[in-house]
């Protein structure tokens, strides 16, 4: 699992070396187009996506003290923060395309260049993440079912585990995303 | 089932019968040899395509199809050898059948997992094919996908690239789980330095496909989101930079050039010193410089992109590293060299194999050299001196590595032995072939022909003839070769459980091996080379 986790952290490492590259050569657009991005939104997803950690983590917990109950329903409230964190990053991008600003629009081309690659990258990074996130919430989901049939209990929790490291690796990922896109300007 | 022992893992068993008892298995032999299938059956489709390749450039003006079907047989060609057949082959094919043999395992770690892979790595292939006859036909862009070209290009190109991204997942789920297996699953008293120099080869390679290929996957990704919303991360006109996707090409695809060799490297250590009746020379040197060569291999990969515009730092730099990835190859070289000396050399077909993977590994190692050097690149760059080299490394000394292998390992796998007469000849006609086919490509590049041109002014006709003829002698030595094969499936005499005098432990069980591997789990109390 570890392994598999490291070969997830490579695959945004791709992304980050453009990031890096780009931004090194284009550093007034990064800092214009990066003022623009919703840092209150950005900061909520944060915290959201941290306290889904916190109860991913006290679901593992309570597992494994054999406390089925407290388990599933912090298992629920993680499923509930991943939801919570789409939504708002929906309405996030939704704000953005309604301002005209999306790949290919006509609004966006008219910029600088630095600015559209910006927002190239904004996109693909953030959308690739979010697709974690999803799959996220569906092996969650997997495990919550197990959970309820009771195939996971406090001598089995490993694949609950993994599913939590898996859940923590979305969730580190997002803390490197909100700086390098929200907070350095 | 009196003895439970000598029931062969090819006698049905578990909850499926006929075909469905092998893809649905999770027993790693029956995995092992589904890749088997699988890959040759590629393996000849990508021959078929470089046959008519050479085909039409037997002459100048010589119009055996037009330029667009040319370009996509090449781009067709690289991609089903490298990422169909090359890349998985070994370590799919062999690394799943033997390692856990080998270190003394039932199984793999996960055995599901390696189930997934061959279903992963299967339906990427259908999809690559699928790419072929859907949306604007064949991918012509060539095995690199190079952009801005593959973003402008009207074939099928988002298909073909999620294809090569499936099966990319799979070769680096077959790596956890071979990593792990190597970790976890070591018999007792199977130390580090007591296991098969295949195993190393194996071991190394794994460390490359989970730490590469996830590179490979977001630049695939990176273009199919290009290619519907056109986001502009590698387009030049909305601020990309296309020499930025050569770079993330390479990290993986470089390495990858190691997934290929490393295996097959691991092969020639194990066939050299039971051939020569020798304890290998060197077994550190050969275990660690397969670890030098996966992390230095790692670091090499802009010395694709000399003319490409990078900074001269960078191509110095690129160009050192690229020199000293040639000395822990040229160790394991002088290591069999040294264990062939003064051994009692028994001339088999897997040692007349992998003596030519030596040999033609030794002309490509060197050839590389040429090219890692800044300046004679200048003048190579995209020549078929490229196309000779790596044909060089990649079907001389993989391919004969994996021709070895099969003959090697083939009485363990099927309980058969293959003729040995018609293997030799077998061997020599692909050496005389092989020769014919790529030296003059070597040639040819330096005279300045450029590679993945559709034609060629007249005075490039003589190797191109020679090189053509060579095509066919290669392809009639591979149809005798795997005639004799599959003759020696069915005809061949029964195998004992060691004909070759093996010391590992795959030799130590029934062949072919049982379902379980090992009625008990053997305890290991010497080295992997030690025939006395």
């Amino acid at each position: 699992m570890w392994l598999f986790l490291l070969s997830e952290i490579l695959l945004f490492g791709g992304l980050f070396i453009l990031y890096s590259a780009y931004r090194y050569k284009n550093p007034v657009e990064f800092h214009l187009a990066a003022w623009e991005l919703n840092r209150l939104l950005g900061t909520l997803n944060t915290l959201i996506l941290l306290t889904s950690s916190l109860t991913m983590a006290l679901s593992i917990y309570s597992i494994q003290k054999g406390n089925r109950k407290g388990s599933v329903s912090f298992l629920i409230a993680t499923i509930f923060f991943g939801f919570l964190f789409l939504i708002i990053k929906s309405a996030e991008w939704a704000a953005k395309i309604g301002h005209g600003i999306y790949p290919n629009s006509p609004r966006l081309l008219g910029r600088s260049k630095g600015e559209v690659v910006f927002y190239g990258l904004y996109y693909s990074m953030t959308g690739l993440h979010g697709l974690h996130v999803l799959v996220g919430i569906l092996v969650l989901s997997v495990m919550l079912f197990l959970m309820m049939k009771g195939k996971i209990n406090e001598n089995r929790s490993i694949p609950l585990e993994n599913s939590g490291l898996y859940w923590h690796l979305v969730d580190i990922i997002w803390i490197f995303l909100f700086p390098l896109f929200y907070l350095i300007t | 089932m009196t003895s439970k022992s000598v029931t062969s893992f090819y006698e049905p068993e578990g909850r499926y019968r006929g075909i469905l008892a092998w893809i649905f298995s999770t027993d790693h032999k029956r995995i092992g040899l589904l890749y088997l299938i699988s890959i040759l059956f590629f393996f000849f489709m990508a021959v078929s395509l470089g046959f008519l390749m050479r085909l039409k450039l037997i002459a100048p003006g010589f119009n055996l199809m037009r330029p667009q079907l040319y370009n996509a047989f090449f781009t067709l060609h690289g991609v089903i050898q490298i990422f169909l057949v090359v890349i998985p082959a070994i370590p799919t094919i062999f690394g799943n059948f033997f390692l856990p043999l080998q270190i003394g395992a039932r199984d793999m770690a996960f055995p599901r997992i390696n189930l997934l892979s061959w279903w992963l790595y299967l339906s990427g292939a259908i999809i690559v094919l699928l790419s072929l006859f859907t949306g604007g036909g064949p991918v012509d862009t060539g095995w690199t996908f190079y952009v801005p070209y593959s973003l402008r290009t009207t074939v099928n190109v988002p298909l073909a690239v999620f294809g090569v991204f499936i099966l990319g997942l799979s070769s680096i789920l077959t790596g956890v789980n071979l990593v792990t297996t190597t970790h976890r699953l070591r018999a007792p008293g199977m130390t580090w330095f007591r296991l098969p120099l295949f195993v190393w080869g194996i071991y190394a390679t794994a460390w490359v496909q989970i730490l590469a290929t996830p590179v490979i996957g977001i630049t695939l990704v990176l273009i199919i989101i290009e290619r519907f919303f056109g986001v502009g991360v590698f387009d030049p006109s909305k601020g990309g930079d296309p020499i930025l996707y050569q770079h993330l090409f390479w990290i993986y695809s470089h390495p990858a050039v190691y997934i290929m060799i490393l295996p097959a490297m691991g092969v020639i250590s194990e066939v050299i010193p039971v051939f020569s009746r020798k304890r290998i020379f060197g077994y550190k040197a050969i275990a660690f410089s397969s670890i030098a060569i996966a992390s230095v291999g790692s670091l090499v990969w802009g010395h694709h992109m000399f003319v490409s515009g990078q900074s001269d730092v960078a191509s110095i730099i690129f160009s050192l590293l690229t020199f000293l990835v040639a000395v822990p190859s040229a160790i394991k070289v002088f290591n069999w060299v040294a264990t062939l000396y003064k051994g009692s050399i028994d001339l088999k077909p897997p040692l007349l194999f992998a003596l030519t993977f030596i040999f033609l590994f030794s002309i490509g190692g060197l050839t590389g050299l040429f090219q890692g050097a800044l300046a004679v690149n200048m003048h190579l760059h995209d020549t078929y001196w490229i196309v000779g080299h790596f044909h060089y490394i990649i079907f001389g000394g993989m391919g004969f590595g994996f021709f070895a292998a099969l003959h090697y390992w083939f009485p363990k796998i099927f309980g058969r032995m293959v003729d040995g007469k018609r293997a030799t000849w077998a061997w020599g006609i692909l050496f005389i072939g092989f020769n014919l086919l790529y030296f003059p490509m070597l040639v040819l590049g330096w005279e300045g022909m450029p590679r993945r041109y559709y034609d060629y002014p007249p005075q490039f006709h003589t190797l191109n003839l020679i090189s053509t003829i060579g095509s066919w002698i290669l392809i009639a030595g591979l149809i005798l070769m795997f005639v004799n094969l599959f003759h020696a499936l069915s005809k061949g005499e029964k195998a004992g459980s060691n004909p070759w005098g093996g010391a590992t432990l795959e030799w130590q069980v029934p062949s072919p091996p049982p379902k379980e591997n090992f009625e008990k789990i053997p305890v290991v109390e010497k080295g992997p080379y030690e025939f006395r």
